[in-house]
């Protein structure tokens, strides 16, 4: 029997702070066993629980992709005990990783479609992974038109930011930068809220046309009605939920929206999924 | 399956027996209640009890348990490496338990045993246990259980049905399992041909003793969301005096909630799991502050919706709810699991009311 509490063991290998309040860093792990790297295959959207010996897990999206191998990745947004503990560790340290948990961007359904993503703050994360997941030589064919609109407070909090310049530098995506707010007079990229720049930039919606989105509740709140507009229908609308969560298996009973658990049967839903379930996310 | 005869005194003296083999556990009488508890050496169970306040859920599925432990000293090989402690899952047996209580385990398992994951800590000690049933003749104003998917007969997750019959137990065999602790006890008197039948008969006198129901049969065909939605009809009104105490989910024998904590003593970590209950606001509090079911209302309905509805959905086996009682039975501010039960199962979206009846 598979013991699913038991996390596969990591080292840090790599550290690196993303926003310029230092609230997000980027965790480069790497398995201490290397065939842990199979048994951890995953796919874009799914996430991990971070465990730290002796203090507790937290469940993180993966940002690393699929296509990236030899490492998993995960932005931390410095937030509670494990998420601090986890901001004060260094390179080399020893944790665990287990997973992946959950399901994810329904890929199979995105073949030959469309694919718009719109993310905000630090949801980006898979966003990222399934970003590198499509534009992936073997995979970039198998999708059509790609928008990505991303946006966040200032230039500063932008997760990511020389990857994004090359995704924006590409002919084969439509990246949609954007922030809040900047006085950066050498700023190029869009200023303005995440549901303003979608209703400029993001296609219409067609039957082959999907969007994703991630990001906090006040910019889905206010894209959603934007994304109707356009004709998008709630079955086309892909949203990433995140619940308080321990086990991760769908068995400790408490993020739950109804009968689904958000870990085990999420956390990838879509709109028309989740208009039948109470809103207790 | 056999029906054995087992003297009274052939009772104790193959318990007895059984002692090399099987840990015995058993209702006994503490201070002013029974509780289940291992049995000491020539400790007899006492089979006159009515119900443990406490369910026996524990034996499989301890109210706090290590799960992974691992070294904390930088000079190990392992440090900070998270293993499984070393268990042993020596043979249990739980005797005297009511049926109500064992049917609650194979509630339980829908939620441990998953084509996905499997909870290897309550799959082993549920698989070492071999469950011994005192079949009820004498329920309690607050049993269910007949309405419930169980019975004061019920055999379904037992291994071995005792009736009580006077000077002797009546003993059905259910499984391998029971053929086994039968054996190794000694008892193999055959009860004769009409044993069966006697056992039938107060099988169901027992059953025409339980004077409280739930009705169940719309609990399916109900919209989730509707139900969900029944704030003034159903919620606001049982929630009002609900205290958030937790005591419904600790007794229930079929609540299955758990949280997981990591501690260290000296050079080792432990990740340890303890109980938990969806009443505490700490169970879905978010590290940002927010909480999806951050009123009483909306944590008393999770509890009352699992079991009566989310649990009927996702199994489509029934109710999470075996009617042993014990919440109706110890609520400080008598809120009746049958009372919401039937006001579910008769809500009418329509006009927004259901039949309140009397419990």
């Amino acid at each position: 029997m598979v013991n699913p509490y038991i996390p596969y063991p990591v080292r840090i290998d790599e550290i690196k702070t993303e926003t310029e309040d230092k609230s997000l860093k980027t965790f480069k792990f790497v398995f201490l066993n290397p065939e842990d790297e199979e048994k951890f295959a995953y796919r874009a959207g799914q996430f991990a629980e971070l465990s730290i010996p002796g203090l507790g897990e937290i469940p993180i999206g993966i940002a690393s992709s699929p296509v990236e191998k030899g490492f998993v990745k995960f932005t931390v947004f410095k937030t509670g005990k494990v998420t601090s503990y986890l901001h004060s560790m260094k390179e080399g340290d020893i944790m665990g990783i287990r997973g992946p948990l959950g399901n994810w961007y329904p890929w199979d359904l995105l073949e030959g479609k469309n694919v718009v993503i719109i993310g905000g703050g630090f949801a980006f994360t898979t966003l990222r992974s399934s970003i590198i997941y499509m534009l992936d030589p073997e995979n970039r064919k198998k999708f059509k038109d790609i928008h990505v609109i991303y946006g966040a407070r200032s230039p500063g909090m932008l997760l990511y930011k020389e990857e994004l310049e090359q995704w924006a530098a590409r002919d084969d995506l439509n990246m949609h930068i954007t922030v809040d707010g900047t006085d950066d007079p050498e700023w190029k990229h869009h200023t303005g809220f995440v549901p303003t720049i979608t209703e400029q930039e993001a296609p219409a919606g067609t039957e082959d046309t999907y969007a994703i989105v991630c990001g906090p509740p006040v910019m889905i709140k206010f894209t959603q009605p934007v994304l109707d507009k356009l004709g998008y229908t709630n079955d086309r609308i892909i949203m990433s939920l995140e619940n308080r969560m321990k086990c991760g298996i769908g068995m400790c009973g408490r993020c739950n929206i109804g009968k689904e658990f958000v870990c085990k049967d999420g956390p990838v839903f879509t709109l028309k999924q989740l208009n039948q379930t109470p809103k207790e996310y | 399956m056999k029906v054995i005869k087992i003297d009274k005194n052939e009772w104790a003296s193959g318990l007895e027996k059984l002692r090399s083999a099987y840990e015995l556990i058993g209702p006994v009488k503490e201070k002013f209640y029974h509780a289940f508890q291992p049995l000491e050496s020539g400790q007899q169970p006492d089979m006159d009890y009515i119900n443990t306040r406490v369910s026996p859920k524990y034996v499989i599925y301890p109210q706090s348990e290590l799960i992974l432990e691992c070294s904390l000293n930088e000079n190990d090989e392992d440090y900070k490496i998270y293993k499984e402690p070393e268990k042993e899952y020596t043979p249990k047996a739980i005797l005297g338990i009511r049926p109500c209580d064992a049917d609650s385990f194979s509630l339980v398992r829908r939620n441990f045993d998953t084509e996905e994951y499997k909870d290897p800590y309550w799959l082993r000690a549920y698989e070492a246990t071999t469950f011994v049933g005192l079949a009820c003749d004498q329920p309690c104003p607050t049993c269910f259980c007949s309405s419930a998917g169980s019975g004061p007969y019920s055999d379904s997750n037992l291994d071995i049905l005792l009736a009580d019959n006077g000077d002797h137990y009546l003993a059905r065999v259910l499984t391998e399992k029971g053929e086994k602790l039968a054996a190794a006890a000694g008892w193999s008197q055959d009860a004769g041909d009409e044993a069966d039948q006697q056992i039938d008969q107060k099988k169901q006198e027992a059953e025409s003793a339980i004077q409280s129901r739930v009705n169940t049969d719309k609990l399916a065909s109900q919209s989730l969301l509707d139900l969900y939605e029944a704030t003034d009809a159903i919620w606001e009104k049982e929630a009002f005096s609900c205290i958030n105490c937790g005591t419904c989910t600790f007794v229930c024998p079929t609540c299955w909630c758990f949280d997981v904590q990591d501690e260290v003593s000296g050079k080792k970590g432990y990740r340890i799991r303890n109980w938990d209950s969806c009443m505490y606001p700490l169970f879905t509090l978010h590290a940002s502050g927010h909480n999806p079911r951050g009123t009483k209302v909306d944590r008393l309905r999770q509890r009352f919706m699992h079991k009566l509805k989310y649990y009927v959905d996702k199994y489509e086996n029934g109710i999470q709810c075996t009617g042993c009682g014990r919440c109706v039975q110890l609520c400080p501010v008598n809120i009746d699991i049958r009372r919401i039960c039937n006001m579910l199962n008769s809500y009418d979206p329509e006009s927004c009311t259901c039949e309140v009846t009397a419990s």
